[in-house]
């Protein structure tokens, strides 16, 4: 089923009853050419583009409880590609190119908004960072863009501009990013994948691998055994967990990140504004609420709640920037389990496991990379080899001493 | 959360900063064979488990000890603490 403008009046005049589900619920094959573990953002654009792109068939993805239940229905939906270092800001130009034209390639509505990104500065010694951070982008084909205080009061005139401690200098604006209906983007890539033949296998989680003489030969899963000719895990968050059946250590640690939403309000955040000088980020969704978040708790944690000295910190942060968020009122907070990895750049590789990938340590950054972790990860699963934007993003970077560290944190998770 | 202590009792979370797993204290022999490798690992390789997880807290607001603090990931309940000084002498570690 094909959607289209004419097709919503034809269903407005039929009182809607010609919408079906928009994917199968099929019965698990006994094998297939690719098992993709994980039904969320990554596992189903890595599906769709390897169908689609690839033109690859029998493939599966399998997912323990609902597609789009984990890390892209937990997240703050915003995408830009704001990186600095030569093996991140091409991959994240890609996802940022491919999100534009997301919504004409799955033909959905993922509501994509280039509502716009600034991060603010507030010291001489960050305006020269983010100078040198918007040059690095531009060279890399991104659009990067100085605004000077004036400017910004144009479009945000209720910042706490003179604020004692951190005085706004100006800002660094990628107009291009924005935000994106963060569920859409699971139903449209399901949905795509569907079409293209894709099995989507729900409540089908994976218990452990089958490997012989050092060859991935499929998984066991609480649905009984499938085959696998190549198996592709994409489970970030839950990655220590699931490769610890094949025996694998990772340079991962799994951190809860908490995030928020005001009640609804008119409008009044034009884009996605983030705080310079502690870690804080705003957007306004479609309904009005203030979509906010700021850092990890800080500690492994694999429960999906976090406590409240970083909700403390993170509306001190808010009150700093935007004084009238104390007006707003909190309606909802959460937390997601991240993928920390050992430098905060994710990892798409193989494994040292025949046929066996792995797609992981996205950090809290992998809503933005969906569309290009999906292709890049279609990319190595298809030819065995990366994908020209995603060459850096291999396992053996930190034996070989070519870390991707855009903070310059070190080999410690909880500071990415 | 709450870390108690074992010298001065229950103390908020917040006056500690996390290291990370308590097999840190395994420091790797430098002058082994396969020093380079046993570094790899210890540097940035991770167990990572879903359950206990024993670990270091620096009670850097407090008395400034280190604390091997054994943690439930999946429900932050802690169910022990000790003082990394005793767990790494244990280990054969700091003679």
């Amino acid at each position: 089923m094909r959607y289209s403008g004419l097709r919503v009046i034809k269903e407005a005049l039929t009182g809607h009853r010609g919408w079906g589900p928009v994917w199968r619920d099929p019965e698990p094959q006994s094998s297939y050419d690719f098992v993709i573990i994980g039904g969320g953002g990554h596992g189903l654009a890595t599906a769709y583009y390897l169908a689609k792109t690839f033109a690859k068939s029998r493939i599966a993805v399998l997912e323990k409880g609902w597609i789009g239940g984990g890390n892209v229905g937990r997240n703050t939906t915003i995408i830009r590609s704001n990186y600095m270092l030569d093996g991140n800001e091409p991959f994240y130009e890609y996802s940022l190119k491919l999100w534009e034209g997301l919504e004409q390639e799955l033909n959905y509505n993922a509501m994509v908004s280039q509502r716009g990104i600034l991060n603010l500065i507030h010291s001489d010694a960050q305006r020269d960072a983010f100078v040198r951070r918007g040059n690095a982008m531009i060279l890399n084909g991104a659009d990067a863009e100085l605004l000077s205080t004036e400017q910004i009061r144009k479009e945000y005139p209720f910042l706490d501009f003179d604020n004692a401690r951190f005085p706004i200098k100006g800002g660094l604006a990628q107009r291009r990013g924005g935000t994106v209906r963060h569920d859409a983007v699971a139903w449209g890539y399901a949905r795509g994948a569907d079409r293209l033949g894709v099995d989507i296998i729900q409540n089908c989680e994976v218990t452990g691998f089958r490997i012989e003489d050092g060859i991935c030969k499929g998984v066991e899963t609480s649905r009984g055994f499938i085959g696998a000719g190549k198996v592709g895990c994409a489970v970030a968050g839950s990655s220590g967990r699931l490769m610890a059946k094949a025996n694998m250590r990772l340079p991962i640690e799994s951190h809860v990140l908490q995030a928020f939403v005001s009640e609804g309000l008119k409008p009044i955040l034009p884009g996605v504004i983030t705080f310079g000088a502690g870690h804080f980020y705003c957007s306004q969704s479609d309904k009005g609420g203030l979509v906010f978040g700021g850092d990890i708790d800080g500690y492994n944690s694999y429960a999906q709640r976090g406590n409240l000295p970083v909700v403390e910190d993170v509306c001190e942060s808010g009150m700093a920037l935007i004084p009238a968020l104390g007006r707003a009122r909190l309606l909802r907070m959460w937390g997601g389990v991240m993928d920390m990895s050992m430098d905060g750049s994710p990892i798409i590789d193989r494994t040292h496991i025949d046929g066996l990938y792995f797609n992981g340590g996205w950090c809290y950054g992998g809503f933005k990379a969906i569309p290009a972790s999906g292709m890049c990860y279609a990319h190595l699963l298809a030819t065995d080899t990366p994908h020209d934007v995603a060459t850096a993003y291999r396992f053996d970077r930190f034996r070989r001493g070519h870390m991707i560290d855009e903070k310059g944190m070190g080999a410690q998770p909880n500071l990415h | 959360m709450l870390i108690n202590h074992p010298l001065l009792g229950p103390r908020d979370a917040q006056e500690f900063t996390y290291l990370g797993d308590a097999s840190l204290i395994n420091r790797p022999n430098w002058q082994a064979d396969d020093a380079q490798e046993q570094f790899h690992d210890y540097l940035y390789l991770r167990d990572n488990p879903a359950g206990l997880h024993r670990e270091l807290w620096f009670h850097e607001t407090g008395d400034r000890s280190w604390l091997v603090v054994t943690r439930d990931t999946t429900t932050h309940e802690i169910t022990k603490v000790e003082l990394a000084r005793d767990v790494a002498r244990a280990l054969g570690r700091s003679k």
